[in-house]
């Protein structure tokens, strides 16, 4: 049931995508998203097709996971294809049908703005693929903590997302077994309109919050215990470190926004 | 009504990376009036047997019937199943939600549709079958009792279902010895009475000797061994091998006979080998 839920999807592994510095890989993402924005035609998706078969083919990956990162933009992918497909502007008339008129200028920005939103995804997918997210926290703290300079809480901030990440798992399982215990006493969570089924979910919620906050005051006392105050002066265990790794990976994204540049500046 | 089970499987997050078999092609029957131990290391895969005697989890493949009904067919109607085989969870006082004692008690009952006079009748029962006072604590807020009053309501809570079948997940997990000691005895004491089938997960061979009369012990989702307490305890050096023990009568009754006494082998309780080292000593006329 609620158990078969993975987190995020991290794909556990160890290629060279995976021993990446997890800072590099959150910012060569944001690199890609840029390199995906600049591509200039429908043909120009070719190379961010290739770049992210080579990551994919390098990670391990199997190729349906990036497909299955899309399947939930279904609605949306349609939707943007179909408005741009009658809406916009073109010369080359293909099919005329009271106001609604097909061009082929239509078509092809149809298929650009779908095919930027599917490389959109899949980009950000490889990056949540191959990166826990625990490491991911991590890398946000470590970008982040230059802003202390004018008191952003980076540390606070990345600590709280830890926090609720690793509790995620628990408390999926706690809602599972207190479901299941209800159910045993013949509760059901499953039929009835919206008023029937917003009571009952009166027995599942309040053991779940009960439990939350005992936990979350356990978790305060054990840290306080062992006299966590904040990030001032905390060293770490493992001390992210760029490697030759990250230099080869960020040489190819510069290799990919060139290649991207230079196909736009084909069409002037 | 026998449970019986057939080559059930149970695969947890089938297709993704993190895919694990917990059940692995268990087959078992569980005859009427039968106090049954299942015993097994941690992981074993007991609790997720258990899940599916009442149709809360869906086997892999295999299927349980309760009283000739398949629990997973289209036509069984799966809240009758769990009236007819209670399920007490893990730390069953996690589970309490109401206000008072006798609501969550209640809680039960009336999702079974049953009228209020009737609904009562059973709050008092259980009540009294868990050794909770009624009459000073009905009205009470849960979060006022004990540790163990509150395992004890929340028992009290399936036992108002009056199933004929209870499953107890570790009933005695994290109690002290003393509460330990009230809910053990009160288990035996409902299977004595009520004549009801119970199904006991635990780790505790202890208790386990004391109380049953058939043990399942499982290890990596298997049945790897099935038989009376005596027969099981026999076979000590394989449940080490598990990471399991024999209870501790059984360990003094095997020492003294490696040294030479006769102490008969269906002794696994520690009564019993009293009474047999006392023939043994008494006979011998060295008292």
């Amino acid at each position: 049931m609620l158990k078969d839920i993975t987190l995020g999807q991290y794909h556990p592994g160890d290629s060279p995508i995976h021993r990446l510095d997890p800072r590099s890989k959150l910012l060569l993402t944001i690199a890609y998203i840029t390199a995906v924005f600049l591509v200039q035609s429908a043909a120009g998706y070719l190379l961010p097709l290739a770049y992210l078969l080579l990551v994919t083919w390098l990670a391990g990956i199997p190729l349906r996971y990036l497909l299955k990162g899309i399947k939930p933009l279904t609605m949306i992918l349609a939707l943007t294809f179909v408005l741009n497909l009658f809406f916009a502007q073109g010369e080359t008339v293909w099919l005329q049908w009271g106001f609604l008129r097909l061009t082929q200028e239509g078509f092809t920005t149809a298929l650009f703005f779908s095919l930027r939103l599917v490389f959109l995804v899949m980009g950000t997918s490889v990056l949540t693929l191959t990166t826990s997210p625990v490491a991911l926290t991590d890398a946000m703290e470590r970008l982040l903590s230059p802003l202390r300079v004018i008191r952003f809480p980076a540390h606070e901030l990345a600590m709280m997302m830890s926090i609720a990440l690793r509790f995620i798992p628990t408390l999926l399982e706690e809602t599972d077994k207190i479901m299941k215990a209800q159910m045993a006493r013949g509760a059901d969570f499953e039929s009835g309109n919206l008023m029937r089924r917003a009571k009952a979910m009166v027995p599942l919620l309040v053991p779940l919050f009960v439990g939350a906050f005992q936990r979350a005051s356990d978790l305060a006392m054990a840290m306080e215990a062992r006299c966590y105050r904040g990030g001032e002066h905390r060293t770490r265990m493992k001390v992210l470190r760029f490697s030759r790794l990250d230099v080869l990976a960020a040489l190819s994204m510069l290799a990919l926004v060139l290649l991207i540049m230079g196909e736009g500046s084909l069409y002037g | 009504m026998p449970i019986v089970i057939q080559g059930l499987t149970h695969t947890y997050m089938q297709g993704s990376p993190f895919q694990a078999t917990a059940v692995h092609e268990v087959s078992l029957t569980v005859g009427d009036g039968e106090f049954l131990g299942l015993i097994g290391h941690t992981g074993s895969g007991k609790s997720t047997l258990i899940q599916h005697l009442n149709g809360l989890l869906k086997p892999t493949a295999g299927r349980v019937l309760v009283d000739g009904a398949d629990v997973f067919a289209k036509d069984t109607d799966r809240r009758a199943i769990r009236r007819k085989v209670g399920l007490v969870f893990q730390y069953p006082e996690h589970q309490l939600f109401e206000e008072t004692v006798a609501k969550d008690i209640a809680f039960g009952p009336k999702n079974l549709g049953l009228e209020d006079n009737e609904v009562d009748r059973r709050v008092r029962a259980a009540c009294g079958a868990v050794r909770i006072d009624y009459d000073s604590l009905a009205n009470r807020s849960i979060y006022e009792l004990s540790g163990g009053q509150m395992r004890r309501v929340a028992i009290a809570g399936v036992l108002a279902m009056e199933p004929e079948v209870l499953v107890l997940d570790e009933p005695a997990a994290g109690l002290d010895p003393r509460g330990r000691a009230d809910i053990l005895y009160m288990i035996q004491e409902l299977h004595a009475q009520r004549a009801i089938t119970v199904i006991m997960v635990s780790h505790s061979m202890e208790d386990v000797a004391r109380m049953v009369n058939r043990i399942v012990v499982m290890s990596q989702g298997r049945v790897v061994m099935d038989g009376l307490p005596a027969e099981i305890f026999a076979r000590g050096e394989e449940l080490r091998g598990m990471g399991l023990d024999v209870p501790e009568a059984v360990r003094l009754a095997d020492e003294l006979r490696a040294k030479g006494f006769d102490i008969p082998p269906e002794a696994c309780q520690m009564e019993e080998v009293r009474d047999a080292i006392l023939a043994q000593i008494g006979g011998a006329g060295r008292c």
